[in-house]
């Protein structure tokens, strides 16, 4: 047999995939975690929108955009307490994969998750009769937000706790504020200066200005920073992710 | 030689308790290296430690030559932690194969070795059934079987048979003696002094995180000579008074056992020839006398009792 070398940058990210396709296997594979994944956000937007009298060139971005951030940041965030109160946890941290990978995999397949799901209103846009322009772009666009979104939930299990409830709400009280200030029930030059503010704080902001250039023809901040945001919230979340659950998790054992 | 686990002055603390008190020992290859100490001594600390899965507060450790927790270090190692579980909602044979995808082994080769892992623990048949419909012993054997899919040069167990059915634990003392023959370094973490004295070929003794011995388990039984004892029955046992058997010279402490004594002494040949004078003179007929060497659970106790005293 040939000599393994973990320290390989390409065997980790192997690595990182196996854990990817584990998460996928006995977290996100399951009937009630996908209707939900689809429902719910369907169900919020419907809401907001039903007697407004919107055209489905405005409601399908922000359905989009919602479905991405909220099935991309459903189940990230509690992948790692559930293994720790499942006691999985520590043969996992006896594997020769950098903590890196590991959170990297989990990112990957809250990722394919959220891509996955957002097939759903692409498809029930384009049956409806949505056209999208700069297919390529809008492609890209989804791609780095669903990352960016992945990597968001990834931060919100950082607590070293083992109860996923606990890591639930500390989701909850981030995902629905950041909904309701990133221009989808509200374009953003229609809010006030300050909600504007608040707004570019919001990774999902960039992802709804570059879902409605596609679809609506109209975005509001230039295509380049859009897609910086998305880029710089990426690596950010990853960083964050990354080093401080370096710090927690030998406090979950 | 290089020692495959080499370990100088660790020290482990979680707050103002010290778990691992600067402990240095190593293991050489193809040994069979038994960790022993009562709960809270800190064996799990240590083994913990050595797996990578905490990093000590000072003194080193390293696996073949690698500090412990390395990658490299880890990819030499099995791990069998306490307390431990496969993924439930994965089948046995899932479990099996993630594990070769973390250590890197190719596909075909993990398939094979899961196979004969498989076979050889018993779970062939139950292999594609979710690891939730597994019983404990099954759950045990499947984590043993994920450590060794790596086929690693270092194993490392921690309480692997701790409330086991027989079977189980009988099925993991068989494979752990025929990975030792292959040549496999081992260090097994166990409170259960039968097991260390069949399997290993040393034994360390930890108590309140301090080793407090390391030798062979017969070397060791030897800390405990005072506490050879010698097993009499008597015809008409309720005739014989305990107090009188005391007295006998070299004896340090009488039990009743149904309807035997045992008797402790540091005198061996002394008591014996005592007991027959003494049979002699009460009218009494010997109907069994053994001679009985002390355990390594009375090493222990002696080790750890004495450990004890100095604190």
């Amino acid at each position: 047999m040939a000599k393994l070398e973990p320290d390989l940058i390409w065997e980790q990210f192997r690595r990182a995939l196996a854990i990817a396709k584990k998460d996928i296997r006995i977290y996100y594979s399951k009937g009630p975690v996908v209707v939900f994944g689809v429902l719910f956000p369907i169900f919020l937007f419907l809401a907001f929108s039903i007697g407004r009298h919107l055209s489905i060139d405005f409601m399908i971005p922000g359905l989009l955009g919602m479905i991405l951030f909220f099935t991309a940041t459903a189940v990230s965030p509690i992948v790692v307490p559930w293994e720790t109160q499942a006691r999985t946890l520590e043969r996992l941290m006896a594997c020769p994969v950098r903590l890196e990978a590991i959170i990297f995999g989990d990112v990957l397949a809250s990722f394919a998750f959220g891509l996955a799901i957002a097939l759903v209103p692409i498809i029930i846009g384009l049956a409806l009769g949505v056209t999208v322009s700069g297919g390529a772009s809008f492609a890209l666009a989804v791609v780095l937000a669903g990352l960016c979104f992945a990597s968001l939930g990834n931060v919100f299990s950082i607590p070293p706790t083992n109860l996923p409830a606990t890591v639930n709400m500390i989701a909850a009280a981030v995902r629905f504020p950041v909904v309701f200030i990133s221009g989808i029930f509200v374009p953003l030059d229609e809010l006030p200066a300050w909600g504007r503010a608040l707004a570019y704080i919001s990774p999902l902001t960039y992802f709804t200005d570059l879902a409605r250039r596609a679809i609506q023809g109209r975005g509001h901040l230039p295509l380049a920073l859009d897609f910086a945001a998305l880029i710089a919230f990426t690596f950010l979340f990853l960083l964050v992710a990354m080093r401080l659950h370096k710090r927690t998790m030998p406090r979950r054992i | 030689m290089m020692p495959a686990i080499e370990v100088q002055g660790l020290t482990k603390r979680y707050g103002e308790v010290v778990a691992v008190d600067r402990i240095s020992f190593s293991v050489h290859e193809g040994e069979l290296f038994g960790f022993l100490g009562p709960n809270g001594a800190g064996k799990t600390t240590t083994v913990r430690i050595l797996t990578g899965i905490i990093q000590s507060d000072s003194g080193t450790a390293r696996i073949k030559g690698f500090p412990a927790g390395s990658l490299k270090a880890k990819q030499l190692a099995g791990v069998v932690p306490e307390m431990a579980n496969p993924y439930s909602d994965l089948s046995g044979w899932e479990n099996l194969m993630l594990m070769a995808a973390l250590y890197g082994i190719p596909g075909r080769e993990a398939q094979a070795r899961g196979e004969r892992l498989l076979e050889a623990l018993g779970l062939l048949e139950r292999e594609a059934s979710l690891v939730r419909t597994y019983s404990k012993g099954m759950k045990q054997r499947l984590i043993l079987a994920m450590a060794l899919v790596s086929d690693p040069e270092v194993l490392f167990l921690d309480e692997p048979t701790s409330g086991l059915d027989v079977q189980s634990a009988r099925l993991i003392r068989e494979m752990l003696r025929s990975l030792k023959v292959e040549g496999k370094t081992i260090f097994l973490t166990t409170h259960d002094m039968d097991e260390a004295n069949r399997l290993c070929d040393r034994v360390a003794i930890i108590n309140k995180g301090r080793l407090v011995a390391i030798d062979t388990p017969e070397r060791l039984k030897l800390v405990a000579s005072g506490r050879q004892a010698v097993e009499v029955s008597f015809t008409h046992a309720d005739g014989v008074n305990p107090e009188e058997l005391a007295r006998l010279p070299g004896v340090s402490e009488v039990q009743q056992v149904g309807d035997k004594f045992r008797l402790y002494t540091a005198d061996l040949s002394g008591l014996v020839v005592a007991l027959a004078n003494y049979a002699c003179s009460a009218g009494l007929k010997i109907v069994s006398l053994n001679t009985l060497a002390p355990s390594l659970e009375e090493a222990f106790l002696a080790l750890t009792d004495e450990e004890a005293g100095d604190g």
